[in-house]
């Protein structure tokens, strides 16, 4: 493809895809370019899926200014773009004197960042609100304003957009080498060069790589983070309704549990640092550790069955601040390090590197009423597919996942090329029987879809 | 009890949730006891259950005096509940469980509601997963059950992979062998975190026949592979790390009821069983809901089911014809011991209602060889002894217990022999 685009974007995260939206929104042509063969395949795959208000993010930060300009933006755009929101609210609870001390502190910080109606709840009253919490508890606070949403539809929904509008997604597509000259990129992929006139490197884990490829020395070196987390099925989503976050101390992060959009009670993460950028494994020493430190907290999880496990990386770097920089000279902007508040900060991430650009031209104008994605609601806490007439049915008996959902999205403008991608986009094994009763009616479903297919036939019998 | 006023509006008679061995056995008994309007409602695009894609013998010996393959004796139950005039309803899924047997349905045509006298759950089990048993490792595809891959194998003819792993011990994961076979797949290995074989010893030779090591005794699986499944690691009896390259991991058994229906329901749920709490006639806790097969309990043969059914279905006949027999009263039977892990019936119903169930069903958790003793109030009122392992059928009679029941729990525990 010799066409020339105006931006390149390298990587389709989460914060990749809320760029190329605002770009193309903007007017820009925007080409989209992923290593992997689908989007959200690194640090935007698992996440705690909580649209946060930044309250706790240092004040005066690029960070805490990027989640705030994100959450307002999320909130205003939620409706249109179809993305299912629930609004818990959390507490931030203290469980020992030390984390009881750091309480005025915290609030104190929320004021600073904007979050004006973080205020201390008494003891009492947090167990007569959520009586599901353990009553070793000694105190805490409450951020109103806190969110559960789906980390990938969110994501999603930015990319289709952008593509609706005219942006060109590349899936496969690693970019190995680029070169500026003459006002121009020439990107050299693997699947062939790509032009562009600027290029934005959202490429989240492999950041400083990218960086070290196109402009041949980058600021800061990626150290994944590794966060495991234990999802409980959706019983145990009636024990707790807030956000239940833990004080950070020098000691431990801290656990968060909260329900998810999709029902379920979500316990995690872990914080492990490793060097491997690929390696989300869980280990069963973690996971049992989550799960005993959830039952802590609420004791009725107890009972509660495991659902499922997973870890994401967080693209964590040697500072605890976004490293966003634009070296207006070689077109190239880099937005590295989103390490942990890359959901939240998203948008407002997009619009700050729209800022960061100026006056820079595009060859097009701002779309006055740019098209909408049409992507179906996946939340159990809003109305599903499976109510209404002409859905062909349910194929994922435990998350009530219509045939119609599966074709929309198999025929959809981005249809996964894998079982994780279909399960991210429809839910579809992601229940409490991970895959006993619908494996084999999906296998047929995606026959010819996915590039390593569920089951093969087989010719002899 | 509920009251013939109240019966005389709903839609039918009697609506059974789950279309396998229990529920259509159950319903074709219904037909045959002269039951007016019965209805199966299955969720799968075809009635008949699990022993659909159990492409393998032995099934149907009792029940039809033949011995018949998982499909064809599917088909057999669902031509016999069809024969008797039960409606078979398949897309259909139950949403809701509401007081007084209301149904929320959903089809593809959208929502509707089903009103029924009685309402009987037979939703049975599933396996339980990868995360249930925290094996840790990455994220690759090639992770199934037994059961996805019966359903993959004999209900579309694909295999998933070539050379899988079986995690666990059980007369299913045995099965999952022979399924491997049918479709050219050659299991690398058994792998077992007990330290034997959960299943009869007996069985153990037919590794050797078909030329899969065991693994017993392991610990910290963890599954290795970056999209498809590379490996499984695991450290072995002998404390050395062991690493089995293969392409596909068979999650097997620790049946767990298909029970998520009863949440938020008007039926008790026994935490022990996973299941609905049912007294001796199979009844639960909201009069209109009756419970029979593995939904009960963590799981028996299909034949065992298929039985069940036709027992619990007298019984609900029985107690429609009757207008309702006044009861005097609901005593549990409460599980006190640690290794028990379920015993049922949970409830016992205070009734001069024949027919009831007359042994009741224990599980365990770990293996026991001791003396097992009902209690009320501390006084001991039946003992046997119990020398068992967990994943068998344990029966003991019921009758002194019932006979014992003057409303207060009675307990069941196990002590030491003397």
């Amino acid at each position: 493809m010799n066409e020339l685009f105006d931006v390149a974007i390298i990587g389709a995260g989460v914060v990749g895809c809320a760029v190329a939206r605002r770009l193309t929104l903007n007017g820009a042509k925007v080409v989209v370019l992923e290593k992997a063969s689908d989007v959200l395949d690194g640090a935007s795959k698992g996440n705690s899926a909580i649209l946060h208000t930044g309250f706790d993010a240092p004040p005066g930060s690029l960070e805490q200014a990027c989640v705030a300009a994100g959450y307002k933006e999320y909130l205003s755009v939620a409706a249109d773009l179809k993305l299912p929101i629930l609004k818990s609210g959390a507490f931030v609870l203290a469980w020992d004197q030390e984390q009881l001390s750091q309480l005025p502190e915290l609030i104190a910080k929320a004021h600073k960042n904007g979050v004006g109606d973080v205020a201390l709840v008494d003891r009492e009253d947090i167990l007569k609100r959520e009586p599901g919490l353990s009553n070793t508890l000694v105190g805490g606070f409450e951020v109103p304003g806190e969110y559960l949403i789906d980390p990938w539809a969110s994501a999603h929904a930015y990319l289709l957009q952008a593509m609706a509008n005219g942006a060109i997604l590349r899936r496969d597509t690693e970019v190995l080498e680029g070169k500026f000259s003459n006002g121009h990129w020439t990107l050299e992929t693997s699947s062939g060069p790509i032009a562009a006139d600027l290029v934005i490197n959202c490429a989240g884990l492999y950041g400083d790589i990218v960086d070290e490829r196109c402009v041949g020395e980058t600021c800061f070196t990626v150290t994944p983070r590794k966060g495991q987390f234990v999802v409980f099925d959706k019983a145990a989503s009636d024990l707790v309704a807030s956000i239940i976050l833990p004080v950070p101390t020098k000691k431990t992060k801290g656990v968060v549990i909260c329900r998810t959009i999709f029902g379920n009670l979500l316990v995690g993460p872990t914080a492990e640092d490793q060097e491997s950028r690929t390696d989300a494994s869980t280990t069963r020493e973690a996971l049992q550790a989550l799960q005993a430190r959830g039952v802590e907290m609420v004791p009725g999880l107890d009972t509660c069955e495991v659902t499922a496990a997973y870890a994401g990386l967080r693209p964590a770097t040697e500072f605890p601040d976004y490293q966003i920089r634009s070296l207006t000279d070689q077109n190239y902007v880099c937005v590295g390090g989103i390490r942990s508040t890359g959901l939240s900060g998203a948008l407002g991430i997009a619009q700050h590197v729209v800022a960061l650009l100026g006056d820079q031209k595009f060859t097009g104008v701002p779309i006055a009423d740019p098209a909408l994605p049409d992507i179906d609601r996946l939340s159990d806490y809003h109305r599903r597919d499976w109510r209404n007439a002409g859905n062909g049915g349910i194929v994922c008996h435990c998350e009530l996942v219509t045939r119609r959902e599966i074709e929309n999205v198999m025929n959809g403008p981005m249809p996964p090329s894998s079982l994780q991608g279909l399960k991210r986009r429809t839910r579809v094994c992601m229940g409490r029987c991970q895959g006993f009763y619908c494996t084999a009616e999906l296998a047929t479903l995606t026959e010819g879809h996915f590039k390593v297919p569920m089951g093969v036939e087989h010719g002899e019998h | 009890m509920v009251s013939t006023d109240q019966n005389q509006r709903k839609d039918v008679d009697v609506a059974i949730v789950g279309g396998g061995p229990s529920g259509l056995a159950l319903a074709a008994e219904l037909k045959r006891c002269g039951v007016g309007r019965v209805v199966v409602l299955e969720r799968e695009t075809s009635a008949g259950g699990v022993p659909r894609h159990c492409g393998h013998y032995p099934f149907g010996v009792r029940e039809y005096g033949r011995l018949l393959k998982g499909p064809e004796y599917a088909a057999r139950n669902v031509d016999e509940a069809v024969k008797y005039g039960v409606e078979i309803r398949t897309g259909t899924t139950v949403t809701q469980l509401h007081a007084g047997g209301r149904l929320s349905l959903t089809t593809a045509k959208g929502l509707e509601t089903l009103e029924a006298k009685r309402v009987v759950l037979c939703m049975g089990v599933r396996e339980s997963t990868r995360a249930q048993r925290f094996i840790g490792g990455d994220r690759a595809q090639g992770v199934i059950s037994t059961g996805a891959l019966q359903s993959l194998v004999y209900l579309k003819g694909m295999r998933p992979f070539r050379r899988p792993v079986i995690f666990g011990s059980e007369l299913v994961s045995f099965s999952a062998i022979e399924t491997c076979r049918h479709l050219g797949m050659r299991p690398a290995a058994m792998v077992e975190e007990l330290d034997r074989i959960v299943t009869h010893k007996i069985i153990q030779p037919y590794l050797a026949v078909r030329g899969v090591p065991l693994f017993a005794g392991v610990q910290n699986p963890k599954i290795i592979g970056s999209k498809t499944v590379e490996a499984l690691e695991f450290i072995d009896a002998a404390g050395v790390t062991q690493h089995i390259e293969t392409d596909g991991i068979i999650v097997s058994g620790r049946f767990r009821p298909e029970a998520a229906l009863l949440r938020r329901s008007p039926v008790e749920v026994d935490l022990g069983s996973g299941g609905p709490a049912i007294d001796q006639f199979g009844q639960c806790s909201d009069s209109a809901y009756y419970s029979a097969g593995n939904i009960l309990r963590p799981a028996e043969t299909s034949g065992w089911c298929w039985r069940e059914g036709v027992v619990t279905a007298k019984r609900i006949a029985d107690d429609l014809s009757s207008n309702g027999k006044p009861e005097t009263g609901v005593a549990r039977l409460v599980v006190t011991s640690p290794e028990i892990q379920f015993a049922l019936p949970q409830r016992l119903t205070r009734s001069d209602r024949s027919g009831g169930m007359d042994k009741m069903q224990i599980g365990l958790h770990e293996p026991v060889n001791g003396i097992l003793t009902a209690t009320v109030d501390d006084r001991p009122v039946w003992t046997s002894p119990l020398n068992a392992r967990p994943v068998r059928r344990i029966q003991r009679p019921l009758h002194d217990i019932l006979a014992a029941n003057d409303g207060r729990d009675v307990k069941l525990s196990i002590g030491p022999r003397r």
